[in-house]
């Protein structure tokens, strides 16, 4: 306990969510006037309030100690934005208590403050004292703050003509001169060209080795990995797993993945005389370019035919990835009423990004023909993180993984 | 958190209040095209438009030139209407910065004060090329300006910070703000003196924090041409210290739900 630099207890956010879910947050002053006159005794009522109560967080506790690096993982909606605002002090926990022995600075979103009829230099300015800076350490900066996001030519422009690039490099150059105690980063590796994010990557290291500690949210599971030597997983709201980072990111992969949709329990049934009875995908989730296989079996109630077979992966955005022609697997094949067929094998070095993808069937048979899409979702994760390297973000890499080799 | 850590964040941020401010003079001096001069023509106009006023009622012409008279209560109205009104509307104009970074949140409507602070000495200068063109020259009571210079700004500060939670809570409680400067307008004497109102409604008037306000001021510029009594003063400070810790008091009660509603 004595420590730590975070220390959070117990600690839950509660939000109130109104049943009309397209009402916004804030209130009315007709409405409260309006309920009021319509409802003059409502407030006698112990519990006369249409709201409901929703924890975005609840019973989070953990100790971080100075120097440590940690992952914060999760799926949207489980908690990880609303425990970043609450350790950063822009909203306060409903519950618990946090203790924060040092300075801290969020990068929940880069720029944050920024006017875009302001010149740079005028920028590096005033986002540094909305960080908290003063202006004998913004000025004892200033240089190495231009520096480090390589505007020098641009300073005297405004930033509204800055390209988006120069916009973020500048804004994560003052967040991290800011020489915080505990810095907080949402995200931020996944823009600017790859020499920058070295330089971002590089500033990570820096402060860490400092003796400062960083919490770092990402999707990006291979950043995660390179960087965190701590994760911690947050699901409905709550600490799922906190340990080190790749046995987190190992159990929150395979946790999110349903598995097989088609199973000897669920069949699935392809027109009258076919049922397709399992569909598996192992391993699942898998690592991009590892070996996966896959394994079909189908039960024929009459004699049937299968003319034509097709495994169908698609994207999450609904684009047909790839088809694994099934016709070479002894195509057409008759089945007689009462048994089945079973058809199996493997994708060498899945060459895919990693993310979401789903695997549906193509089939032509005489009694059934059409495609049955979502059977199966697989979840690709990253390959081996190469020392020192972090990868772009997933959406940014397209869904092919290429193999290449470079010359330099 | 504890009161004191509050206070001691609010010290410790004090070069962003300076800088917020700064950014907004800035964007405006860079955004419109008349910049300086919007702030000149604005309280130029309204003495104007009061000085036909009189004119017109037939009003009993005063010891000093009307000009003079009625822009020395146009300057401190305008001074707080429009802090108390940018106050109001900075929170809501700032919610980007609110839902992302921590800071004690009373920076901003206080950075929109200081704003009109600016602007407030800038018409100052008109103020001194109206006294010598017509040749009035100020007397020892000049020296007491910047008290009535913090009164308006305390009084700003106080309905503006409760006016800011309010907008964020409620927030169709912007356009009850320009009724109530509109109000305020007629209701304070600016086209004419306390002096004009009969006796016995004198005292019930000062309740009006601002009467004191701009009696104070113009009694600052003029002198013994348009005495103040203390009274007024005394009413008009009690009901800014009023304003002042309640608005502190509901601001500070309000604010740690703001990230959550903005």
């Amino acid at each position: 306990m004595s420590d730590a630099i975070v220390s959070a207890v117990r600690l839950g956010k509660r939000y109130q969510i109104s049943h009309l879910q397209q009402r916004p947050s804030y209130v009315a002053l007709r409405d409260v006037i309006g309920e009021r006159l319509r409802h003059p005794f409502s407030w006698l009522r112990a519990n006369g309030s249409a709201a409901e109560e929703f924890w975005a967080l609840r019973n989070v506790s953990f100790d971080v100690a100075a120097g440590e690096v940690i992952g914060v993982i999760g799926r949207n909606g489980a908690g990880k934005s609303t425990l970043l605002k609450v350790l950063s002090r822009i909203t306060e926990p409903s519950e618990g208590r946090l203790v924060l022995d040092g300075r801290i600075a969020s990068l929940l979103e880069v720029g944050t403050g920024f006017h875009p009829e302001l010149s740079g230099r005028e920028n590096i300015f005033l986002n540094g004292a909305i960080l908290g800076m003063s202006r004998a350490e913004i000025l004892r900066k200033f240089d190495e703050i231009v520096a480090f996001a390589e505007v020098e030519q641009f300073l005297d422009t405004p930033v509204k003509r800055y390209s988006s690039g120069m916009y973020v490099r500048l804004a994560f150059a003052v967040a991290a001169h800011l020489e915080p105690e505990i810095l907080i980063v949402d995200e931020v590796l996944a823009v600017g060209d790859s020499e920058f994010q070295k330089k971002c990557l590089g500033k990570m290291h820096e402060v860490s080795r400092g003796g400062r500690t960083v919490f770092f949210v990402s999707h990006n599971m291979a950043a995660i990995q390179a960087l965190c030597s701590r994760a911690i997983w947050l699901d409905k709201g709550a600490v799922a797993c906190d340990g080190p980072a790749e046995a987190c990111i190992g159990r929150y992969l395979s946790h999110t993945v349903k598995g097989a949709a088609v199973t000897p329990e669920r069949s699935l049934a392809l027109g009258a005389a076919l049922v397709l009875r399992s569909f598996e995908v192992s391993p699942n989730p898998v690592r991009g370019g590892e070996r996966v296989d896959f394994a079909l079996t189908f039960d024929a109630a009459s004699a049937s035919r299968i003319n034509e077979l097709a495994l169908l992966i698609y994207s999450l955005q609904e684009t047909r990835v790839a088809i694994v022609d099934l016709r070479l697997a002894g195509l057409p094949v008759s089945i007689a009423g009462g048994q089945s067929w079973a058809v199996s094998g493997r994708i060498d070095a899945l060459p895919l990004v990693e993310g979401d993808y789903r695997i549906g069937i193509g089939i032509n048979s005489d009694s059934y023909v059409g495609d049955q899409m979502g059977l199966v979702d697989l979840r690709v994760s990253a390959r081996q993180a190469t020392a020192g390297h972090v990868p772009y973000a997933a959406p940014y890499r397209g869904v092919v993984d290429l193999q290449v080799s470079l010359n330099s | 958190m504890a009161s004191a850590n509050y206070w001691r964040d609010l010290w410790r941020y004090r070069e962003l209040l300076y800088f917020l401010a700064w950014r907004d003079l800035a964007v405006r001096y860079k955004q419109t095209a008349i910049g300086v001069a919007w702030v000149l023509i604005r309280p130029a106009l309204t003495m104007v438009a009061f000085v036909a006023f009189r004119r017109l009622v037939g009003a009993e012409p005063a010891a000093v030139p009307e000009p003079v008279l009625v822009f020395a209560a146009v300057l401190p109205w305008q001074f707080f209407s429009t802090a108390m009104v940018d106050a109001s509307g900075s929170l809501i104009g700032n919610a980007n910065l609110l839902s992302k970074v921590y800071f004690p949140r009373l920076i901003i409507p206080a950075a929109a004060i200081v704003t009109a602070l600016v602007d407030f000495l800038v018409t100052l200068v008109l103020l001194g090329l109206l006294m010598a063109w017509y040749g009035i020259a100020p007397s020892w009571p000049i020296v007491f300006m910047p008290a009535f210079a913090i009164l308006a700004l305390g009084l700003a500060l106080g309905t503006g910070l409760l006016l800011a939670a309010l907008n964020v809570k409620y927030r169709d409680f912007r356009y009850v703000v320009p009724f109530l400067v509109q109000m305020g307008l007629f209701v304070s004497p600016i086209a004419f003196t306390s002096a004009d109102l009969p006796g016995r409604w004198r005292a019930v008037y000062s309740l009006n924090p601002v009467v004191g306000l701009i009696d104070g001021f113009r009694w600052t510029i003029l002198g013994d041409a348009a005495p103040v009594a203390g009274s007024v003063i005394a009413s008009s400070l009690t009901v800014t210290t009023v304003f002042v810790a309640l608005g502190i008091w509901y601001f500070r009660r309000v604010e740690r739900s703001f990230a959550d509603v903005i």
